[in-house]
């Protein structure tokens, strides 16, 4: 198994935000965390990514047969964890190529390999580029400044099919796209499926998977997860609406 | 009190000296300058706290030293020097060794014919016209207690004179060395550049050290930047921990005159930098920026003043800092838009990091404007690094350190693209990269 969660809590000042997830994920599977807005989907996707602003406060994580929480953020990034961001951290002054440099070596060296030369390394992203439509003149541009929506999260799956991690989580990767950029980022999301990694996509709408089919959808409201299935839950959960959840016990849709 | 009243005295006490030492320096008319200035300096009273100027600026440490001046000159290997230049680059360079010239250390290329780039010793002994002219005329002493001083042992320093309509494509390098093996030292450079009509010119004043330790720089510069001549200065402080560092610059423009300074600082024991343009005539820009970096128990304290005397004049300033430990920084920006300034465009921003609880900025934007049709803005900020970004970089693969030096940077990024010549630039990265991977910074 690449990932267990059991019984996360989660609290930021004060306030219980997760309030004891279960989720276990394999390689070569794709997890669609579905809620409404407020239900903790991102928080959930943060928490596993290592913000600390976040408070656990019971539960455990298992990746890898290792204890998540005690890894700071960047070894679990070097360990094969990918947040895509919902809303990506403009840096202005620091190129994307810059960043990217820094990334790989990084994660290099604590494989204990060596840096990757200039060439090398220019030669593994020009063909990561291709998979969402960036051109060159992109990489000289400061992270996410000045960038449209689209190009933001065209930006993540980038550094996703560079990085090439092993759980990806995509954090409202679809949100405020419109279709052709939307295309783009999916179509950019299959490529990097493998049957050694999974995807663990943070969604409010069922838009995206259309594009990404799930193997699984789980409901998060209120802190937990309240209702897990396959692919058809989604369509569901579009034709009913989060009220349904809301009306609803939240036993009587578990059960 | 009593330790000022010292500081004072050693000085005028050691102006006898100085003057037997005079040679050819002595013309009547720079010597007249000197003498008034010892009067001046006799009268003036050390800035204290209460000084409005000097605020945030304690200078009380400095005062308690008796520094010795230097008669001789001093010689240093090449191999020494070398370590200052910029990456190889053919450029000329002029060396001056605790405030002498060095003709031995300088080297000149091929300079455009009449250009002039040496010693301002050797300018005021051949009674070059143009020290009469310039010399003195733009750091008036009134209340410049520090700049008396200097215009009272006024010795050497740097002169450089562009002629009319000539091109200085390569820039004029000035390497300030302090060589005081344990002694404190003072060295007073005195600097004057005057750049003819229609003149390109690009001047660094580079100040550095051989030694750690305590000494003294006071440094006087006036620039004189004639009808669309264009003047790019460039200062590089990389002074020793425990060094002073008392400069001013004072520039002149006149039409069309286009003049930009770039100031990088690591800082000192104390540091302060006053820098004053004032238009002469309509037409002209300046542009102001500056990067400091300060960690310790440093203090430095930039004050700049643009005066606008003129109509359609713009000038753009932008300073920022990176402070750690118990570091001070103090930026005063004056903006002086006088009545008959119509149509003035003048922005100013000053930004700071700090990047431990103790450290501080007093940052005063002063804004006076006195016509009614211009355009000015200004705006200080004083933060920390961002959480946001770093996790950003940390949820990558970059750790902590990688991340800070990539944040701080960034942050100083916006100052250092603002200094044209690559070799330059590549040398300031190069100090702000040794910097930042350091632990405590």
């Amino acid at each position: 198994m690449l990932l267990e969660v059991k019984n996360l809590h989660t609290s930021i000042e004060g306030n219980e935000i997760l309030k004891g997830i279960n989720l276990k994920v394999n390689a070569g599977e794709v997890h669609a965390i579905m809620g409404p807005n407020g239900s903790g989907k991102s928080t959930f996707a943060q928490v596993l990514a290592g913000r600390e602003d976040y408070n656990v406060t019971a539960g455990e994580v298992i990746y890898k047969g290792k204890n998540l929480l005690e890894l700071k953020a960047e070894d679990r990034a070097r360990e094969g964890i990918f947040l895509a961001f919902q809303y990506p951290v403009e840096i202005p002054g620091v190129s994307n190529v810059n960043l990217l440099k820094t990334a790989v070596n990084e994660i290099r060296k604590y494989y204990g390999e060596e840096e990757l030369d200039a060439i090398e390394f220019l030669s593994l992203i020009k063909d990561k580029m291709k998979i969402v439509e960036l051109d060159e003149s992109f990489l000289k541009r400061s992270v996410n400044e000045g960038f449209s929506g689209g190009e933001k999260k065209r930006n993540e799956i980038f550094q996703m099919a560079v990085l090439n991690p092993k759980l990806a989580i995509l954090d409202e990767t679809d949100s405020g796209l419109d279709i052709d950029a939307l295309k783009i980022v999916a179509n950019g999301v299959n490529k990097l499926r493998s049957k050694d990694n999974a995807t663990i996509i943070v969604t409010h709408y069922q838009r995206l998977l259309d594009y990404i089919i799930p193997d699984f959808v789980h409901v998060l409201y209120n802190g937990k997860i309240v209702k897990s299935g396959g692919k058809e839950l989604a369509f569901e959960l579009e034709k009913k609406g989060y009220d349904w959840l809301k009306n609803g016990s939240p036993k009587a849709i578990a059960g | 009190m009593e330790k000022i009243r010292e500081f004072k005295e050693w000085f005028v006490k050691h102006f006898d000296d100085f003057e037997k030492n005079l040679n050819g320096e002595k013309t009547p008319e720079v010597h007249k300058l000197r003498k008034d200035a010892l009067s001046k300096f006799k009268e003036l009273s050390f800035p204290s706290l209460k000084d409005e100027e000097w605020k945030y600026t304690n200078i009380s440490p400095l005062l308690k030293y008796n520094f010795s001046p230097v008669s001789s000159g001093k010689k240093v290997s090449s191999e020494l020097i070398k370590k200052f230049l910029f990456d190889k680059m053919e450029h000329n360079f002029i060396v001056f060794i605790n405030g002498r010239f060095s003709q031995e250390n300088s080297k000149l290329l091929a300079l455009p014919k009449g250009v002039i780039a040496g010693s301002i010793s050797d300018a005021i002994k051949e009674k070059n016209p143009l020290i009469e002219k310039h010399f003195g005329k733009y750091a008036n002493l009134s209340d410049q207690i520090f700049t008396a001083l200097s215009t009272a042992f006024t010795k050497d320093g740097a002169f450089i004179y562009v002629p009319e309509g000539k091109v200085i494509e390569e820039p004029v390098h000035i390497i300030f060395l302090t060589s005081n093996g344990n002694k404190k030292i003072i060295t007073q450079p005195r600097n004057l550049f005057i750049a003819g009509k229609n003149s390109r010119v690009t001047i660094i004043e580079h100040y550095v050290t051989e030694n750690k330790g305590v000494y003294f720089t006071n440094t006087v510069t006036e620039i004189v930047a004639e009808e669309n001549a264009v003047v790019n200065h460039i200062k590089l402080q990389e002074e020793s921990i425990e060094a002073f560092h008392i400069a001013r610059m004072e520039v002149d423009q006149e039409r069309d005159s286009n003049f930009t300074s770039v100031l990088f600082s690591n800082g000192g024991n104390i540091s302060r930098n006053d820098f004053n343009t004032h238009f002469n005539d309509e037409g002209g820009e300046c542009k102001l920026n500056g990067l400091f970096l300060l960690d310790d128990n440093q203090l430095f304290d930039a004050h700049t003043l643009i005066d606008h005397a003129k109509p359609n004049c713009s000038s753009h300033e932008h300073y920022r800092g990176i402070l750690d430990d118990n570091a001070r920084g103090v930026f005063n920006g004056k903006v002086l838009v006088r009545p008959d300034a119509q149509k003035t465009n003048a922005f100013q921003q000053n930004n700071n990091i700090l990047l431990s609880n103790n450290a501080s900025v007093d940052t005063k934007p002063q804004l006076e404007i006195f016509a009614d049709d211009v355009k000015c803005s200004h705006g200080a900020t004083i933060g920390q690094l961002d959480n946001d970004a770093k996790f950003y970089l940390n949820s990558r693969g970059i750790g902590d350190e990688a991340a800070k030096a990539i944040l701080l940077h960034a942050f100083a990024s916006d100052v250092i693209k603002s200094v044209k010549i690559n070799s330059v630039r590549n040398y300031i990265e190069e100090i702000l990269s040794k910097r930042f991977n350091q632990d405590d910074l």
